[in-house]
């Protein structure tokens, strides 16, 4: 077997990002569903307003978390697919050579599909755990007629098991276009022509051997730049909003936002940074031997994601703000709370700068971290490689 | 001058430990041209990557002019190999995102030598100085890591098997490259390898077995590299 279920284990960011995007849209859901069939029961007036504004609320979040995560889900799939190929070329190289074709050894990649299956069904079970929260959040103003929670098996279809097949199909289409290159390229690990032409004109720069290899860094893999921002926009956007929706929703919803924007942020910053370590273990051996500092090492290949990740923080911030301002001032328009009065939101400074202070000291810890790891590197072993 | 006394490698645990290098002792005398000669399981390599400073002995010490660079901290041997050493490997572990030029900068910048592109020059590739390794031959790319190796200015240059992933001609001019500049820049040369023929180019021959040096030969005229076997 080309590809194990220890392959498909290690997409342990996707299933964290499929658990998320599943919990969140299986409960908005959910509680659509079971709204929309309220509707004869609607009076004119407030509760018509309160009922138009839970609906859109519902509407967004699915949309949102589910159209944001799924685009992060898919780049996240086709940058494992492109890694895994990229440090197996020699492998799937010796296949080719024995005569498998490019689809056979694609079909081995519908595993992937696996850890989407495995993300969606706990975060669908998850969602179900939630549901008693979102009911008596959203109930709270005690104006529209009560509603039973009704678990909407068919839904599991939609968000479990469509996701997986859709996943894994894509994993296989993208394998089987990665692998249309000569079987001498695998072998010898040669890049393909189109990529050398491309960088032909990167490599008549000439600056600081570290500063170039920083650029090369931050070039030969671009998702990573993506999954940074991600990373930190989750945080900041997430940390953000719980601290203001606290008075906005209830405490529960805030701290599960909370606890999505941080499992997300660090899964995702993590893993962006181990693919940066172990995909340069010989440039950093290589260096190392030549007496190149473990922090120079760090920084060369680490350094050039610090801008990204606080344009992320930016962008989360942005996002939070005209999030809750939309729902503030357009959804929930009019629309009296348990107390009899008008939502009010306003920029949470305090928020902010918790948020970007803990974002800083924790970012700089895992650099801490990583460059401790880089001393940590034999450099014999990974030449014996 | 390089002095090895009493250098001790083990390798393995419990039942599977093994001794690879028994108080090994040995003399590199500044400007000397070593081949160290061995079967493969001799210990050569290990002996080499100890007097390097990239893998540290059991017991024993390596001293460079009298310090032992077996008792620094991984700091101070860093410091220590970005001064004094410089490496060549028969898999030139060039890094693949960059090209020629850029490759040797990595080892002229450690040295701040803003004259790298004598160095490229020097092994004959100021043609190609903007290619990627992946469009080079390996002759090609073996001389790329001679004038990386070489850009940082070492006082020792050493050598793992250079030629081992070469054929013939291009070992021979892999070799001729390392010769020429090593006469003209006055650096100490410490190469292994389990080519016979290559001991006739060095000032200094040790014969490696079983984790001992069995012999140590001096020639007392070098052959280039077109003079050798092959």
């Amino acid at each position: 077997m080309v590809i194990g279920f220890k392959d498909a284990a290690k997409l342990v960011g996707i299933m964290i990002i499929a658990f998320c995007a599943v919990m969140v849209c299986n409960m908005f859901l959910n509680f659509y569903i079971d709204l929309v069939q309220l509707e004869e029961l609607i009076q004119p007036g407030p509760m018509q307003m309160l009922y138009e504004a839970q609906k859109i609320n519902a509407q967004v979040t699915c949309g949102v978390t589910g159209g944001c995560l799924g685009v992060t889900s898919v780049v996240m799939l086709i940058f494992y697919v492109k890694h895994y190929i990229d440090t197996h070329r020699k492998n799937l190289g010796i296949l080719k050579a024995m005569g498998y074709s490019n689809g056979r050894i694609a079909a081995h990649f519908w595993v992937f599909g696996l850890s989407v299956l495995i993300g969606a069904a706990l975060g669908y079970v998850g969602g179900l755990m939630m549901l008693p929260s979102l009911y008596d959040m959203f109930g709270k103003e005690g104006m529209l007629p009560a509603r039973e929670i009704t678990i909407h098996l068919g839904l599991s279809f939609y968000l479990m098991i469509l996701p997986a097949v859709l996943f894994g199909a894509l994993a296989m289409g993208y394998a089987w276009f990665r692998l249309r290159q000569p079987v001498h390229c695998l072998l010898r690990d040669m890049p393909g022509k189109q990529k050398v032409k491309k960088h032909r004109k990167d490599s008549e720069n000439t600056g600081l051997f570290l500063t170039e290899l920083k650029h090369s860094t931050l070039k030969s893999k671009k998702a990573l730049v993506f999954f940074i921002i991600f990373a930190s926009f989750c945080f900041s956007a997430m940390t953000q909003m719980a601290f203001s929706m606290k008075e906005l929703s209830s405490e529960v919803m805030a701290a599960t936002i909370l606890l999505i924007g941080l499992v997300l942020a660090y899964t995702t910053l993590l893993m962006s940074i181990t693919t940066v370590i172990t995909g340069n273990r010989k440039t950093i051996a290589i260096m190392r031997t030549f007496g190149y500092s473990r922090k120079e090492c760090a920084n060369a290949l680490l350094g050039g994601y610090r801008g990204f990740s606080w344009i992320g923080f930016i962008l989360g911030t942005f996002y939070q703000y005209g999030l809750l301002r939309v729902m503030v001032d357009v959804v929930y328009a009019g629309v009296e709370n348990a107390d009899g009065m008008m939502a009010v939101y306003e920029f949470d400074h305090l928020a902010f700068w918790i948020s970007a202070a803990i974002f800083a000291v924790s970012y700089e810890i895992l650099m801490y971290v990583y460059s401790e790891k880089i001393k940590k590197l034999s450099v014999k072993e990974i030449m014996l490689e | 001058m390089i002095e090895i006394k009493d250098l001790t490698k083990f390798y393995g645990t419990g039942e599977s430990r093994f001794q690879v290098l028994k108080e090994v002792n040995a003399k590199i005398e500044d400007g000397d041209y070593v081949v160290i000669l061995g079967p493969s399981g001799s210990g050569k390599s290990t002996f080499l990557n100890a007097i390097s400073g990239l893998e540290l002995p059991d017991s024993g010490e390596v001293l460079y002019d009298g310090k032992d660079i077996t008792k620094l901290e991984d700091a101070a041997l860093t410091a220590f190999r970005k001064e004094n050493v410089g490496f060549i490997f028969q898999q030139y572990y060039l890094l693949p995102n960059l090209s020629v030029e850029k490759n040797v900068k990595m080892g002229a910048d450690l040295v701040k030598n803003k004259d790298y592109m004598s160095m490229i020059e020097a092994v004959g590739l100021a043609e190609k100085r903007h290619k990627y390794p992946s469009e080079l031959s390996g002759g090609e790319q073996q001389r790329v890591s001679v004038a990386r190796a070489l850009a940082k200015k070492p006082k020792v240059l050493f050598l793992d098997e250079p030629t081992g992933a070469l054929d013939e001609e291009t070992g021979r001019q892999v070799l001729d490259y390392i010769s020429q500049l090593q006469k003209e820049l006055g650096f100490t040369i410490v190469m292994v390898t389990h080519n016979l023929n290559i001991a006739d180019m060095a000032k200094t021959v040790i014969h490696m077995n079983s984790g001992t040096i069995q012999s140590v030969d001096h020639n007392e005229v070098q052959k280039s590299a077109y003079e050798i076997g092959w």
